[in-house]
């Protein structure tokens, strides 16, 4: 009997309005924005330390956006080998909150050659459980 | 408060040697759940030669070089109570491991303002070299002052 290895994604797979799986994560704590701070090295004190948040006129510490910039760099590398990868762009258009469930989306916007190979473009988006986008973007991928 | 003037203005050239423990940190503390990521084995049998580079680590090993509140206060006049990251981009032309020592040469590529003034953007672009001088990506990094 042959192992069928699982097919890699290919450009023929894709359509304009294809879905990438929804990532749906951990509701963020202070914990993960701890360990983020620490990880990360942005150490900037509105995301680790209360007192310094409310001194600034803020009622808590907030994620920081390069948490969720990671979070739908781990959508697309869900998806798709980051070996291909062109280009991934965002705008943080809201602050996640302690208690914000990431909820991670990305769908097909176009489908292109560009330096001789197939690429497609995507819309990815990071929004709370309410559905109030935070972080939103595109990401180019080649695909074979 | 941040001027034209400083449009081009050179940061600085920084290096970063990419370690290992730091990566599996890093994945750790975003709930990376792919192996490989962290195990070697796992990324040797991706085709990758060491654990790679998460797609948005790159910008935390630009940071590591410099004093980003010294750039933002002294250099950008921005109060660090009152700025957002407002947009970030990423162009990747090579990927980057473990073992890397990479280097950041960082200038400041566009100021701007909305709204009247009030909102005042300064945009960073940096470009990210390997120790072979391979060109591994560029970053695009805007900052608001509210």
């Amino acid at each position: 009997m042959t192992h069928t290895p699982t097919r890699a994604l290919q450009y023929s797979d894709v359509h304009v309005g294809t879905e990438l799986p929804l990532l749906r994560l951990r509701p963020v704590n202070r914990t993960m924005l701890a360990l983020y701070a620490g990880a990360s090295g942005d150490h900037n004190q509105i995301h680790i330390d209360i007192d310094f948040a409310r001194k600034a006129r803020v009622p808590d510490v907030f994620a920081h956006g390069m948490l969720s910039a990671a979070y739908l760099g781990r959508l697309l590398t869900s998806w798709v080998p980051q070996t291909q990868i062109r280009s991934f762009s965002m705008r943080f258009v809201g602050i996640t909150q302690i208690g914000h469930i990431p909820h991670l989306t990305g769908r097909v916007t176009e489908k292109f050659e560009a330096d001789g190979e197939q690429r497609v473009r995507l819309q990815i988006q990071c929004a709370n459980q309410y559905g109030e986008p935070k972080v939103v973007g595109e990401a180019v991928v080649a695909l074979a | 408060m941040a001027d034209k003037s400083l449009i081009g203005r050179a940061l600085g050239t920084t290096t970063s040697a990419v370690e290992k423990g730091r990566l599996r940190f890093f994945a750790k503390a975003i709930g990376e759940t792919d192996p490989v990521y962290t195990d070697e084995e796992a990324a040797r049998a991706a085709g990758y030669p060491a654990l790679p580079v998460p797609p948005t680590f790159l910008l935390c090993l630009e940071s590591e070089g410099r004093d980003p509140q010294a750039i933002v206060e002294d250099i950008m006049g921005f109060d660090l109570g009152r700025i957002l990251h407002a947009e970030q981009e990423f162009s990747y032309h090579h990927m980057a491991f473990a073992g890397d020592v990479l280097t950041f040469d960082t200038r400041i590529a566009d100021v701007y303002e909305k709204k009247g003034g009030a909102l005042q953007f300064v945009v960073q672009q940096t470009r990210i070299t390997n120790q072979d001088g391979v060109h591994i990506a560029d970053l695009r990094s805007s900052l608001v002052q509210r």
